[in-house]
């Protein structure tokens, strides 16, 4: 900033900043593989454009010399990275961002991580970028990484790309190994569907071709990265796009004021304007957009407002407000880009929360198409997503969602997916389009309810779900329990998990995988069961907490009864009624929950059955008990 | 219609407040009567127009801050009809803990730290804003708008959840917390010109006045009350100062200057060499001082 200050005339200062305020900005990040010298080009961008305050000089300078790698020189990646494990281990983990401007732009930058394991770190960088530096080491070549970076920039979204051939003084200012790694790059981002792709030759480390053209290169013509920088060609808002208003919440001070806040996604919206509400499909005409700052005649992209109808009509946050003329999909399955984040991997049939930007609900990937191959761009089968990887797949949410494909739209368009028990976000989704079976399929409105089918019966629909090891004497427990409330009268049904896998759950065998949609049929059937009216008894191991949850998630409060059968792996072992542990411990058998396979202990079971010492006989009434009192 | 740069903040900052209102059970705005307080807490106002923010505001008081700040919070408080948390550590306080006896790391610690932990189990919290920005400090630079927070408050800088696009993971279980700055994305300069483009009042400590000084150690710290012991070879001066950033008085120093307005001090910014956290003695403690405390639970 102090490289700007000497102009300023004191009677201008007002008129300054408001030219100032008017510059437009451009967000980009630096990417590519480890040890390419992305922090320290943005360290070295910084440095030269004068945006680095003499005490941070004086700091940088000090930890230059403790850890720092670049001998005596000034390393500037330490200007970057700011993590302690970063300066230790002389790596980047996450992102950081700089914010820097020139006459011409301002500029937000991330500088992100070049380790696969960090692929998470550079996603959230490149999820809000314009443009992306893909640094690629002259001696090196391209890279895996460098593949996977300029893939994943373009699936987010990013329009242009500039490959930096870094470290060009260590080969000599060659340039054919210039040309020779523009071509390699061109020849696989080419139809990656960038607006631009921009090669320069650069050395961070001496500043070549950074912010000043370099004496070594006279070969190489073409603009500096600043200068690239400040001239590309911004794809400004387009104002002719759909009118779009995801609703974060509803305004209500007082009886007479209801209004709609939110940030305009795309488009413009002016008084008295028609809207369309995405899910509902009813329409009204826009009273007034309401700010601090006073009533606004219109707003539009970026534009934080609450919206005022015309007319009373039920809208809560998730919804979105829109034009009627080009109204948003509203599906609840459809075809998504998945990047995979977490170490767990992703199931299909496994239940996680769908956040978009602000709806939420229960959703699972019912199918996954196929896998990206991020050296090739291949489609492969795939049974999972791993760290890292890419897939497309269908996901199916347990109500309809209001969007738009991601290609239409990148904030109506995403979604990411977090694990209902850590919380933790494990996928990023870019929409496709909707599935026609979505928007054909509809929900058949039944008159006779449960209530009237339990009604009839004199009881109340529940489920009991026997879960724990093989051997651990559910079936048992089940079976008596059964006989125990039958005998008093009540309607039941027992579901047993080796039963179903007999029948309907034939196709499936004990692969992790396999296991989730096991136990998400189990669930259904039962479900459909309380539907009925029926007592339902589930017998199956069930190993995993989240499929659980997942099942639980299906049924009332109070009608899931999580039964922990609660028999040591020893104990079943021992017992080994099946004379599967001898065989699973001989290695013969694969997936054996508690051998091969985990079981994950429930931690809040409604009943905890501790089987030792104690009769099947006393453990099955002890749940009758449990049901008579609930 | 395009937006301008401060619009563009001050949307995304709105966008953020509505967001965490949606969807905690139980937020607080950390309010430490600083300018990006200021700023902050102007920006909740207009998030949630015509409604009140629906959220109280928590000033964790070391006991140490300047005597003008506290007399701004109260006013601030009053003239808005908000509502106001003071917590104070007490077992700080019956143990004397200060700046002067106990340095400025374990005061900083006791009182700062554990107060805010305290205060945020107290009342059960589950989301708290703070008006940090990216640019003050390097690890800064690399947190979350949304920064988890575990059951002791604890920062994981190495496993921070992704954050992609404007969508952010809210979710947080029993116990454990969110800090959210909406603030991230702004600059120092950003902030004045903010604050003279929106008219936001300060604590006059920032503006340049004759003020009693004492220097010690190459800084300029202000005499603010009688609990400052004047060392043998000290001596107390009246100085044309201000200051840069505002915490706890022993531990802030003033800076040289005669900017007495807000447009001389954004003037002043566009011509500045030296950093904002130059004057803030905690930060100089050790390099990684504040990721070390940010792991600790401090904001």
């Amino acid at each position: 900033m102090a490289v700007l200050a000497s102009s300023i005339a004191t009677d201008t200062l007002q008129d300054y900043l408001a030219e100032q305020e008017e510059k437009p900005l451009l967000r980009f990040i630096t990417c590519g593989s480890v040890d390419d010298g992305k922090s320290t080009l943005i360290g070295r961008l910084l440095y030269d454009t004068k945006l680095i305050f003499d005490d941070q000089l004086a700091t940088l300078e000090r930890d230059s010399a403790r850890h720092g790698t670049a001998g005596e020189a000034i390393d500037f990646a330490l200007l970057l990275d700011g993590l302690e494990a970063e300066r230790e281990q002389g790596i980047t983990i996450d992102v950081a961002y700089r914010y820097f401007a020139t006459a011409e732009r301002r500029f937000i930058v991330a500088d992100s991580p070049g380790h696969e394991e960090y692929t998470r770190n550079m996603a959230t960088g490149a999820s809000t970028a314009d443009l992306a530096v893909v640094l690629v080491d002259a001696r090196q070549g391209i890279l895996r990484q460098t593949r996977r970076h300029a893939f994943i920039a373009s699936l987010l979204g990013i329009r242009h790309i500039v490959l930096a051939v870094n470290k060009i003084d260590l080969v000599g200012y060659d340039e054919a190994v210039f040309a020779e790694i523009a071509k390699e790059f061109r020849a696989f981002a080419g139809g990656l569907g960038f607006a631009t792709i921009a090669p320069i030759p650069m050395s961070a480390r001496h500043g070549d071709n950074v912010t000043a053209n370099s004496a070594h290169m006279p070969w190489y013509t073409g603009e500096t990265l600043l200068g690239h920088l400040e001239t590309v060609p911004l794809a400004g808002q387009d104002l002719g796009r759909p009118f779009r208003l995801p609703v974060q919440l509803v305004t209500r001070p007082d009886q007479d004021f209801r209004g709609f806040a939110g940030q305009v996604a795309s488009g413009r919206i002016a008084v008295g304007d028609d809207i369309i509400v995405a899910k509902s499909g009813r329409t009204s005409r826009v009273k007034a957009i309401v700010t601090a700052d006073g009533d606004l005649p219109a707003a539009s992209e970026g534009h934080a407002v609450t919206i005022v109808l015309e007319d009373e009509i039920d809208i809560s946050r998730g919804d979105v407000l829109a034009t009627p003329r080009d109204r948003p999909q509203l599906a609840d399955q459809f075809m998504a880009h998945l990047v995979w984040f977490s170490a767990e991997p992703m199931m299909p049939g496994r239940s996680y929360i769908l956040r978009t930007e602000t709806d939420s609900m229960s959703a699972t990937v019912t199918a996954l198409k196929y896998q990206i191959d991020i050296n090739s761009f291949s489609h492969e089968a795939a049974k999972s997503l791993h760290m890292n990887e890419i897939g497309v797949c269908n996901i199916a949410t347990q109500s309809p969602v209001a969007f738009d494909s991601y290609k239409a739209n990148r904030t109506t368009g995403n979604f990411v997916l977090i694990d209902r028990l850590t919380n933790a976000t494990v996928g990023a989704g870019m929409i496709d389009h909707p599935l026609r079976r979505a928007t054909n399929v509809q929900w058949q409105a039944l008159d006779i309810d449960r209530n009237a089918r339990a009604a009839m019966k004199h009881q109340k629909p529940a489920v009991l779900w026997l879960t724990g090891y093989s051997g651990a004497g559910k079936s048992t427990i089940a079976n008596m329990l059964e006989k125990l409330l039958h005998a008093s009268g009540r309607h039941t049904y027992m579901l047993d998990g080796d039963n179903v896998r007999h029948g309907l759950n034939r196709d499936l065998g004990f692969t992790p995988e396999d296991r989730v949609e096991n136990i998400r049929r189990i669930a259904e059937v039962a479900r459909l069961m309380t539907q009925a009216g029926l007592i339902v008894i589930v017998s199956a191991i069930s190993p995993f907490r989240s499929e659980r949850r997942m099942a639980r998630d299906l049924f009332l409060d109070g009608e899931f009864i999580e039964v922990f059968v609660d028999t040591s792996l020893e104990e079943c072992a021992r017992r080994d009624p099946k004379g599967l542990y001898k065989k699973a411990l001989a290695g013969d058998l694969e997936n054996f929950t508690g051998i091969s396979s985990p079981y994950e202990q429930p931690e809040a079971p409604e009943i905890h059955l501790k089987t030792a010492g104690r009769e099947p006989g006393e453990l099955a009434t002890q749940i009758a008990e449990y049901l008579g009192k609930h | 219609m395009s937006l301008t740069h401060l619009q563009r903040l001050e949307a995304e900052a709105i966008h953020i407040f509505r967001e965490v209102a949606a969807t905690s059970s139980r937020p607080v705005m950390l309010y430490s009567i600083g300018k990006d307080s200021s700023v902050m807490l102007h920006l909740a106002r207009k998030a949630f127009y015509p409604a009140k923010p629906p959220f109280p505001l928590l000033h964790v008081d070391t006991t140490w801050k300047f005597r003008e700040m506290i007399a701004f919070r109260d006013q601030t408080v009053s003239d808005l009809g908000l509502e106001l948390i003071v917590h104070v550590n007490l077992d700080g306080l019956e143990q004397n803990i200060g700046p002067f006896t106990h340095g400025s790391s374990i005061h900083t610690h006791v009182m700062k730290t554990l107060g805010l932990r305290q205060a945020l189990d107290k009342y059960g919290f589950d989301a708290a804003f703070g008006g940090a920005r990216r640019d003050e400090e390097k690890s800064r630079a690399k947190e979350r708008i949304f920064s988890f927070r575990n059951a002791q408050h604890a920062w994981d800088p190495k496993n921070q959840r992704p954050e992609m696009w404007k969508t952010y993971n809210t979710r947080v279980a029993p116990g454990e917390s969110i800090r959210i700055f909406p603030l991230s994305n702004w600059t120092e300069l950003d902030i004045w010109q903010y604050i003279l483009k929106e008219d936001i009042p300060i604590v006059p400590l920032y503006f340049a006045d004759k003020r009693p000084i004492v220097e010690r150690d190459g800084m300029m710290i202000m005499v603010d009350d009688e609990r400052m012991q004047i060392a043998e070879g000290e001596k107390v001066e009246d100085r044309l100062v201000r200051f840069r950033t505002l915490g706890c008085y022993p531990l802030t120093a003033a800076i040289e200057s005669s900017a007495a307005t807000v447009p001389d001090i954004v003037r002043e910014m566009l011509t500045a060499r030296t950093s904002e956290r130059q004057g803030r003695l905690i930060d100089k403690d050790e390099a990684g001082s504040m990721e070390k405390k940010k792991r600790e639970g401090y904001f």
